[in-house]
């Protein structure tokens, strides 16, 4: 069936997105540095290079089935009638990109904006995983996710799938909300982040015979900061892009947006500057670059529909919560991901989600969806737990189990006895900086 | 328990009418998923020396 249509876009909307789509590949940079410079200097070179796979085989397995199965509302999907209600659970268009005239209609552009964001997604297991995942297996591995994992729930949240219709089936304010991809690019990512950490275990000598985590410092915290410039520029076209094609607003809204992504990002970097300054006497560069990217992940679901005022709260309790679950999830669970990955992607994104139905404006919501009327507020929080739900009911089993099964086949992990001499020597034959000494074991617990 | 929990929220979606059985289903389908969301981490945490 083809499910209904978003009106056509304005030529002024298509000149814009296009323009903000081409700065989504600064986010796929900044990423790409803030995971090499939170790794070890043995395995920066294949951090890099593993990003240039990821994001050239993400790319290739969506544009083969990936939009095909996520769609785009007014393309055909696949629908369920159950007790009277339509359930969209699957795009039903054709591999290649067959059918999709790639011609700056609203379709085209939905295309090429994934693209970018499914890579920039596939980025986000990379940073967990780092200097252990073998390069062919995160291939096969971001092919799955590329191919299966993300376009399926980004069809329930943006090709007119049963997310995105909650409010016309149930009553829940404008259905679920999320204009940049917090559900479906970074909590997909970030939940995926973690199936591979749990699955591949922790790098030899970050854990000592009794539990307790040594801290392994990345090699290079200007990349990191810098990869955190980036990422902002990125992420403005990610969200203003999302919201035009998504939440359907009109061109001039994109102030709204850019000034939201911008606040939310600030206040987070301060509030983890100013927790940590408190908790350990100094303020901590890495933890507040995972701050920053905490708040570019939280603002993107609200961006286009919450005041500017709850952009900054947004950003302000993401940095401040970051800074505490990555300390955590490294000393309590024993979750070793050295970019922080999943707290700032997956728990930010969480409270990101969770903070567009708290202080998304109904009036607003209600003028992007074509009602007539402000739409109950507390009906809309209803429809982001359901989304919250899912991310946790249906995506972290099935992403566990892909990933799972792909490691009983292929194991992900490079050998421990080579983590020694780092992923470049074992991966790429010769290591990022060969002129410096590297190699330093004076962190590690052997 | 992942699992089980998101198909309480749906069913909350699809049986129930009020909006206030629908939000106490649903917080009751949250806190399964949370549930099993720390079976699944106790199950993937790092053995310690003396642990079997």
């Amino acid at each position: 069936m083809i499910s209904p249509p978003l009106p056509a876009i304005s030529d002024s909307s298509q000149a814009l997105c296009i323009l903000f789509i081409f700065l989504l590949p600064l986010a796929m940079a900044g990423l790409a540095l803030i995971n090499t410079g939170l790794s070890r200097s043995r395995s920066a070179a294949h951090s890099m290079m593993a990003t240039l796979c990821v994001v050239g085989v993400a790319a290739g397995a969506y544009f083969v089935m990936g939009f095909s199965w996520q769609g785009y509302p007014g393309l055909a999907s696949h629908s369920l009638i159950i007790f009277g209600k339509e359930w969209n659970w699957l795009g039903a268009g054709h591999f290649f990109l067959r059918g999709v005239p790639l011609d700056g209609s609203r379709p085209s552009l939905a295309a090429l904006l994934q693209l970018f964001s499914v890579g920039l997604a596939a980025l986000i297991p990379l940073g967990a995983a780092s200097e252990r995942w073998r390069l062919r297996a995160c291939c096969a591995s971001t092919a799955i996710f590329a191919g299966i994992t993300y376009p399926v729930f980004a069809h329930w949240v943006w090709g007119g799938g049963w997310l995105e219709s909650l409010g016309a089936n149930f009553g829940l304010g404008v259905g679920f909300v999320d204009a940049g991809g917090t559900s479906t690019i970074q909590v997909v990512g970030g939940l995926t982040a973690l199936s591979l950490v749990w699955l591949l275990g922790p790098r030899k000598g970050k854990y000592n015979p009794e539990g307790l985590p040594a801290a392994v410092p990345g090699h290079n915290q200007v990349l990191v900061l810098f990869g955190c410039l980036l990422a902002l520029v990125g992420w403005m076209g990610l969200n203003a892009a999302g919201s035009i094609l998504f939440a359907n607003i009109a061109p001039g809204r994109t102030v709204l947006v850019a000034v939201n992504t911008l606040l939310s990002a600030g206040g987070a970097v301060l509030a983890a500057a100013v927790v940590t300054r408190y908790r350990f006497g100094k303020p901590d560069a890495s933890l507040s670059a995972n701050g920053w990217i905490s708040g570019l992940v939280a603002s993107s679901a609200g961006c286009a529909s919450v005041p500017p005022a709850a952009a900054l709260l947004i950003g302000l309790v993401a940095g401040g919560l970051v800074t505490y679950t990555v300390a955590w999830m490294e000393a309590h669970l024993g979750l070793d991901d050295p970019a922080g990955a999943v707290s700032v992607h997956a728990i930010g994104g969480i409270w990101g989600i969770l903070a567009a139905g708290l202080f998304t404006h109904a009036a607003v919501a209600a003028v992007a969806s074509g009602a007539t009327s402000a739409l109950p507020q507390g009906g809309q929080m209803l429809a982001q737990l359901v989304g919250i739900a899912t991310l946790l009911g249906f995506v972290l089993p099935f992403t566990y189990s892909l990933n799972w099964l792909l490691n009983d086949f292929y194991p992900q992990r490079i050998p421990p006895e080579e983590e020694r001499h780092g992923a470049d020597l074992y991966e790429l034959g010769a290591g990022a900086y060969p002129e410096f000494l590297t190699h330093n074991d004076e962190f590690s617990q052997w | 328990m992942l699992p089980a929990g998101w198909f309480l929220v749906l069913a909350a979606l699809v049986l129930l009418r009020t909006f206030v059985a629908q939000n106490v289903f649903v917080a009751a389908g949250l806190g399964v998923e949370i549930m099993g969301l720390v079976l699944f981490t106790r199950a993937h945490l790092v053995p310690k020396r003396g642990h079997k």
